[in-house]
């Protein structure tokens, strides 16, 4: 039996107004070649200056995964020729990342997988090229927009703990799910603030040295990643099986062929004769300004999934749905500040409200129900003013209008039948019209009461109090 | 005596009690380049009309009763790494031979929010890559003391135009010895300030981790006026230094009892000339009886000094000069199959041999089987010279030595021996190494009639007690008024002709 050995590199783009080392603006969309100057360029002269934004970011995050941090991190760079990198060569940081020797806790089946975080380092990220018709050597032509060149970057890399394609998917989830709760990036993948870079190998489970692995490109989800590792995973075990041997090489996913195709042998390891930065100095990260910047770190992801276990005493299942983001957990606590149980809370966040905007695709930052609202909706049930079943359809009208539940129950008559004398003129009438019926389950099959029920509820639209209709149906027919 | 041949202290009263004008003042400098800088080929490009313009502009401006400010009128004579806005700036390259910067460097802010005028872009070796302004890939330039004779490198167009009267002050840049061996060669002040003294921002990089812009003036005081206004805290250099800096000016006193000398035994070596160790003995002994204390000292990593160098600052220029690739600005071929084919064929045509020989030695020590053998190895050399420097100067208020084993060499003798002229800045490469102050000051001629610089070193930052040093000094000698005597026109000149 073969085990997989993954280890996963992520590039997040962190979400500064100005790039890493000029004051142009991030915005890479605007028009080719609009946000840049001398520095973005390349140009002679042009000296790099740290963007503290970002650098604060960096500590943050590798605060964060659990990282040391480096006291004298420093900056390199990384030399190699490519007309999308104008100086050609990245700033990056090679020996002294900001962060080291991390780690994060994925919880997967009831169980806790820790997998460790080699490195937390900053770079800038390139421009973007468009070769005319073909690759960078048979083009006609290529247009280089620069917009994007010196965008700050955080890389992270695992370790090579990751043993399944799903825990490669959680690992990912978590990851993004801990930047967007840091407020570090966007992590939108297919817009390319996440990248990522797959490592993959096989080898006999339980044993301690690596066979030949092979880097996978081109993952544009994190479904993508999932997939490709199953297909490399049974790809390289066919491959041990017959007896031959797997190469050291880059294979890129064809999402629509699902398979991965090779693309180039990595024969020998490029050399990027890597050298400190003569243009900025160590970065100095002192003891203080680590602890001024943890006392910012928000609560956590997994933090906050043991405290919603714990302290509202949700199901694992409630608490990790509702810690996915921190939108959504802010909701829910504010709800159950408002309202008291949180289990309740937690049942209509997770169904009906999930339903209408997984239906609308409007994301939680744009609902129009507040919190507040919610808890109102809930108060009125618990009254009796308004029926759980009614409730569905004012809670559709809060999600799709933005009212408050008051409103909406007045405007459209929704508050429920408690009127003793009002329920028994329909349950009176409901008898009569359906004599057959009413003639069962005085002969004793009670579940025949459940269609007088819903007739009365048909004939209210659904604002008669069910118990009472109950109540009232087996007082005239089984007593 | 014609204004262009004063010097910027003397002809700054003058300027502010309007007793001549500033349109005078370049009008002149501008008159002695078109008389003599076909023969001394000190600039690559005059700036006549910009100049002539700033100069009414500072007229009108006196006129109206504005005070002079603390350069006003001054002519500059800017080495070409140097960017300025709208001004091609060539780096005496083939490749940036049409390059028109769209910025101007921290300095030229500086020397014209000051009133300087910049008066021309002044030649040097391609990229600052040598001693002898010979790599310059439009023209060499000629020692105004005997044109056969190179100006020194890389900054010899400064030099040279200081010397010649083509210029009231000028700057340089100094790696290894740019602006100091040049002064020394031509019998003028040079200033290699402290690493991030004065900003970096928009000079062309050679070796990042040592390059500094320095004043070339024809004496000491001139120095500190310039430096008073180019140094300072930059935020667009991230190597500058943050700290307080004194008024250079107020440490031009000629009194100079007390303070303890060092003199290095390393740079007083077999490589030394005769010639050099005899002015150089002179002007110890005439600086002891201006009261201060010799002391003997060493350096004992000074001597793997230049190995460390050519490694570090070729392997820093290697990186910098990978911008230089066809795409974005300078020389690009069109006739090319693909970006690699035309980045290789732009750098191949837009460089010179001495910018291809340090390309090629800075890519070999970082490569990953000499990374650790030659790049790691003269880092550790650099710490213990800079460590040497820190021990001496626990003693020593400031250390002298000569500038250059030699005087200035005959144009051509070095230039099929590039290990030759390396050893030219043999003394002026620790300084950079340590990141400390160094300055070059005329100390004597030889037989021959050609300059030789004292080389003053001190503590970081410490640019005050050179400049207390230098002054003394100069105060008690006489080297620094004498000019080249003979017009070099008179000279029968070999050597390329002025191209561009």
């Amino acid at each position: 039996m073969f085990e997989p050995v993954i280890g996963i590199e992520v590039h997040a783009q962190l979400k500064t107004e100005s790039k890493m080392f000029c004051s142009c603006s991030t915005n890479f969309d605007a028009s080719p070649n609009s946000n840049t100057c001398p520095i973005c360029l390349g140009f002679p002269g042009a000296l790099p200056v740290l963007n503290k934004k970002a650098l604060e970011y960096g500590i943050k995050t590798a605060l964060a995964f659990n990282c040391d941090i480096t006291e004298c991190s420093r900056f390199d760079r990384k030399n190699y020729f490519y007309p999308d990198i104008p100086k050609n060569y990245q700033i990056t940081q090679d020996a002294f990342p900001v962060g080291l020797n991390g780690y994060v806790d994925i919880p997967l089946d009831n169980d806790v997988r820790r997998i460790r975080i080699k490195r937390v380092h900053l770079e800038e990220d390139a421009g973007k090229s468009i070769h005319e018709g073909g690759t960078i050597t048979d083009a006609a032509f290529s247009l280089e927009d620069y917009n994007r060149a010196g965008v700050p970057l955080l890389e992270i890399v695992s370790e090579p703990d990751i043993r399944s394609p799903r825990e490669a998917y959680e690992y990912l989830c978590m990851l993004r799910r801990t930047l967007l709760y840091l407020g570090v990036s966007d992590c939108k993948m297919e817009e390319g603030s996440l990248r990522c870079d797959v490592n993959i190998s096989i080898r006999p489970k339980g044993a301690d040295k690596f066979w030949t692995q092979v880097e996978l490109k081109n993952l544009n989800s994190f479904r993508a990643v999932e997939r490709s590792l199953d297909y490399e995973v049974r790809r390289q075990s066919q491959v041990v099986a017959a007896g031959e041997e797997v190469i050291r090489e880059t294979r890129h996913w064809d999402e629509a062929g699902q398979a991965t195709v090779s693309m180039r042998r990595k024969e020998t390891a490029e050399d990027y004769r890597y050298f400190p930065e003569p243009d900025l100095p160590p970065l100095n990260i002192t003891g203080s300004r680590v602890e001024e910047i943890k006392a910012t770190l928000p609560e956590l992801p997994g933090a906050r999934r043991e405290r919603f276990m714990r302290d509202y005493e949700l199901p694992e299942y409630d608490a990790s749905l509702l810690t996915d983001t921190q939108e959504l957990a802010d909701y829910f606590e504010e709800a159950v500040r408002e309202y008291g149980q949180a289990k309740t809370v937690s049942n209509w966040v997770m169904g009906e409200f999930s339903r209408l905007m997984n239906a609308t695709g409007i994301g939680i930052e744009s609902v129009k129900v507040a919190p507040s609202d919610l808890a109102a909706m809930l108060k009125m049930i618990d009254k009796g003013t308004i029926s759980g079943k009614i409730a569905k359809t004012v809670f559709e009208e809060m999600f799709t209008e933005g009212k408050s539940p008051e409103v909406i129950v007045k405007e459209k008559g929704l508050v429920q039948i408690a009127d003793e004398e009002e329920l028994i003129r329909i349950v009176d009438r409901v008898i009569e019209e359906n004599g057959e019926v009413a003639d069962q389950v005085r002969a004793g099959k009670d579940k025949a009461i459940g269609f007088l029920v819903g007739q009365v509820m048909k004939m209210t639209k659904g604002r008669a109090n069910p118990q009472m209709v109950n109540e009232l149906l087996r007082g005239r027919l089984i007593n | 005596m014609r204004l262009n041949e004063l010097k910027a202290h003397e002809l700054l009263p003058m300027i502010s009690r309007q007793e001549v004008t500033v349109e005078e003042a370049v009008t002149c400098v501008l008159d002695r380049i078109s008389a003599i800088d076909g023969t001394i080929q000190a600039y690559i490009t005059v700036t006549c009309e910009h100049a002539l313009r700033k100069a009414r502009e500072a007229d009108a401006r006196l006129a109206k009763g504005e005070p002079a400010r603390p350069l006003e009128g001054l002519s500059v004579a800017v080495k070409d790494n140097i960017s300025t806005k709208g001004i091609r700036t060539t780096a005496a390259s083939k490749y940036l031979e049409d390059f028109i910067p769209p910025y101007d460097a921290t300095v030229i802010q500086h020397l014209e929010d000051a009133g300087a005028i910049i008066i021309g872009k002044t030649n040097m070796d391609e990229f600052a890559m040598g001693s002898s302004t010979e790599n310059s890939a439009m023209f060499p330039t000629r020692n105004p003391w005997n044109p056969k004779r190179v100006p020194g490198g890389s900054s010899g167009g400064s030099a040279a135009a200081v010397i010649s009267d083509e210029a009231v002050i000028a700057l340089g840049s100094d790696t290894g010895g740019s602006i100091r061996q040049p002064a020394s060669f031509c019998g003028i002040v040079g200033l290699k300030p402290s690493y991030g003294l004065v900003s970096r921002h928009g000079l062309i990089g050679y070796a990042s981790s040592m390059d500094q812009i320095g004043p070339m003036t024809k004496d000491v005081r001139d120095c500190a006026l310039v430096l008073s206004a180019i140094a300072g805290h930059d935020p667009k250099d991230s190597q500058s230094y943050p700290g307080e800096l004194p008024d250079y000016t107020e440490y031009l006193i000629p009194d100079i009892t007390g303070i303890t000398v060092g003199v290095p035994k390393e740079f007083l070596d077999e490589g030394l000339s005769q010639a050099v160790r005899d002015a150089f003995t002179e002007a110890l002994e005439k600086l002891e009886a201006l009261g201060v204390t010799i002391k003997d000292v060493s350096l004992p990593h000074a001597r793997h000094a230049l190995a460390a160098y050519y490694v570090i600052s070729s392997a820093e220029a290697g990186s910098n000069l990978a911008r230089l690739d066809g795409v974005r600005y300078g020389v690009r071929t069109c006739a090319s199959e693909d970006f690699a084919s035309m980045m290789a064929k732009s750098r191949g045509e837009g460089f010179g041999p001495e910018v291809k020989r340090r390309i090629v030695l800075g890519t070999y020590v970082l490569s990953a089987e000499n990374h650790d053998k030659y790049f790691n190895e003269a880092l550790r050399v650099r710490s213990l010279i800079a460590r040497d420097f820190q021990e001496v100067f626990e003693t020593c208020d400031c250390l002298v030595g000569p500038t250059s084993p030699t005087v200035a060499f005959e144009a051509g003798e070095k230039t099929r021996d590039p290990l030759a002229m390396y050893l030219s800045d043999v003394y002026t490469v620790p300084p950079n190494l340590a990141g400390i102050p160094g300055m070059s000051v005329p100390c004597g001629f030889d037989k021959e009639g050609m300059p030789v610089g004292l080389q003053i070193m001190g503590r970081q930052y410490d640019e005050a007690t050179l400049l207390q040093v230098a002054y003394a000094f100069e105060q008690a000698t006489d080297f620094h008024v004498r000019r080249p005597e003979a017009e070099p026109n008179a000279y029968e000149l070999a050597g390329g002709e002025r191209s561009v």
